[in-house]
């Protein structure tokens, strides 16, 4: 398939999903997606900027400058990412021009985003952001890889390499609705070392500041006026060897409309600031585990899977034949059991990575996707390819619905 | 402070693209502008001396200065474990081989620590792995015959692991290290 080809069965499949009812359309494995509605945006996996992406999530969001009805953009290959918190945007992607935070010194804001596989620097700026049809007035989002602030505080940049620019970060930005409200909240109101925020005299001169809750980057959800308590990531089920795309909904809102009713999945709590649930899988407990679009495979160990060789993709499984695993996702307890806590059995395969990867040059979803976690007796990260053929519910910190507190996860 | 005996070979790096491959060795004590290629940013570096990973014993009170962490020794039968807690409330654990060098880094926590300081001239391999790796924002990993360096995790919880494969003492198994 050339790369026409490529974008013309993205385009069809984006018309489809458009057309696929008045409220809804069943992914090929029945589980029932938003159609169209003020409160769902199309979110699809597909190569992204960069066309090399694997298992990431995009939308399209518009930003406008606070106030402003001219001074706006709409911004696609935007990532969905429930692992972190806030809208950041590329500065290469914007246009827009965005009013800098400042603090009482007239200093500007900035913040160092660590991500595990890098950083990402830049001032924090105020906008007013529409999804579909919501809208989060002066929302606190951040700006990476602005040229005003060139200069990377030493604290940051000693944390990996920096992904400041769209060929590094592989997205136009990111939408992060994780459950926490903001992406650190009250442990960076006060001296703190963290290292998620500075204060800019000149853009040579960052230095470590505590930041109020009230200026920090925000998950935009919690802005709108309504529909602000949770979200819902409706993705299709995909053939084990994989797919040009996927197209879903982020639907925002749980229990606030005809089409977000809460589903009969057993509500899983999470720790409050990490997200995490545990997990049990192969006889072992793994008390900090989570669910995660911005993983793009599903993370664990195993040593009897043989791992991939080749440059590029060492820590993804490769086995011979696509591997089962059965396991019980349960609410978070902190301890090393799930007995006693509430929990909802899963099942998942593992394919050879290699072979997802070479089968088709042209696939960016990969349903059976695995690899290794480093602290191998605490977690199993449940990325991307959890979510294909499931609607995920995950309720806010500080939200409540029908059924029940965030922050948890349901599906 | 730290000699300058390095008990481990060091391979070449695998990946050619590597653009900003920072120079260890710098004089201890003084700033350093780094011109990134290819990237309109600059990067002030303090370089240190002392690298953990790979480096003598002594680093790390190096590195629990640098890192204005606590320190709790735990002996094993073949090895020492040094956890540095620092103040962001992140773990770090060293692992020493009885001969006195350092074979393995683990940390874990709401921020990453300072990755330079802990793995020294093998920071490098992890920026570089980093920007050639599929995995994507949340995971790492860097799997060679004599380093093998893996992150995951996301916003808030952060975990990773960096060790030296030909110096991990014989019978220990890399479960052991995180």
């Amino acid at each position: 398939m050339n790369r026409f080809q490529f974008f013309l069965v993205g385009a069809i499949t984006m018309f489809l999903a458009a057309c696929g009812g008045k409220s809804s359309f069943s992914g090929s494995s029945g589980n029932p997606i938003a159609g169209p509605a003020a409160n769902v945006v199309t979110a699809v996996v597909n190569g992204g900027p960069n066309n090399n992406a694997a298992n990431t999530l995009y939308t399209t969001v518009t930003i406008c400058a606070p106030g402003s009805t001219t001074n706006c953009q709409t911004i696609d290959n935007i990532e969905i990412d429930t692992g972190s918190s806030g809208l950041r945007i590329l500065a290469a992607a914007l246009t827009a021009d965005l009013p800098i935070q400042m603090d009482s010194n007239g200093n500007s804001f900035a913040e160092c985003t660590q991500f595990v596989d890098g950083y990402s620097w830049g001032p924090l700026a105020l906008a007013d952001l529409t999804i579909s049809q919501e809208t989060a007035q002066n929302l606190p989002v951040q700006v990476i890889g602005d040229p005003n602030f060139a200069t990377v505080p030493s604290d940051c940049a000693n944390t990996g390499p920096a992904e400041d620019t769209v060929a590094a970060f592989g997205a136009n930005g990111i939408l992060g609705v994780a459950p926490p409200a903001q992406d650190c909240g009250s442990d960076c109101a006060v001296p703190n070392s963290l290292g998620f925020y500075y204060s800019c005299s000149s853009a040579t001169n960052c230095v470590a500041v505590a930041v109020p809750v009230g200026n920090q980057v925000q998950n935009p959800v919690t802005f709108f006026p309504t529909d602000n308590n949770g979200v819902i990531i409706e993705l299709p089920s995909v053939a084990a060897t994989g797919a040009a795309s996927a197209t879903g909904a982020l639907v925002f809102g749980i229990d606030t409309q005809s089409n977000n009713a809460s589903g009969s999945g057993t509500v899983l709590a999470l720790q409050t600031t990490s997200g995490f649930l545990s997990v049990s899988l192969n006889g072992t407990v793994y008390p900090e585990s989570f669910l995660d679009t911005g993983s793009n495979g599903l993370y664990f160990t195993d040593s009897s899977l043989t791992q991939c060789t080749d440059s590029g993709i060492t820590g993804f499984y490769c086995p011979a034949s696509t591997q089962n695993f059965s396991a019980t996702v349960c609410s978070y307890n902190g301890s090393g059991t799930c007995s006693g806590t509430s929990q909802q059995s899963i099942s998942f395969s593992v394919g050879n990575a290699e072979s997802l990867f070479d089968g088709n040059a042209t696939y960016t979803a990969f349903p059976t996707l695995a690899g290794t976690f480093p602290s191998s007796q605490s977690t199993v990260d449940l990325g991307l390819p959890f979510f294909f053929g499931r609607n995920v519910y995950e309720a806010f910190e500080g939200k409540s619905t029908k059924a029940g507190a965030g922050p948890y996860v349901s599906f | 402070m730290r000699d300058e005996a390095n008990m481990i070979d060091r391979k070449p790096l695998n990946s050619p693209s590597l653009s900003r491959r920072l120079a260890p060795g710098l004089a201890a004590g003084k700033l350093s502008l780094v011109l990134c290629a290819g990237l309109a940013t600059t990067v002030l570096l303090p370089v240190s001396a002392q690298a953990a990973l790979g480096a003598p014993y002594a680093s790390i009170q190096a590195d629990q200065t640098e890192l204005h962490a606590s320190l709790k020794v735990t002996p094993r039968a073949t090895y020492e474990v040094h956890e540095l807690t620092l103040p962001s409330g992140t773990l770090v654990r060293e692992y020493v081989t009885t001969s006195g060098v350092v074979f393995a880094v683990a940390w874990n926590g709401p921020s990453k620590p300072n990755l330079s300081q802990l793995l020294g001239p093998y920071f490098a391999d992890l920026n570089a792995a980093a920007q050639t790796s599929r995995g994507g924002h949340n995971h790492l990993d860097l799997t060679r015959s004599d380093l093998v360096i893996q992150a995951g995790g996301h916003m808030r919880a952060f975990s990773g692991r960096a060790y030296l494969v030909a110096a991990i003492p014989a019978g220990v198994s890399s479960d052991e290290l995180r």
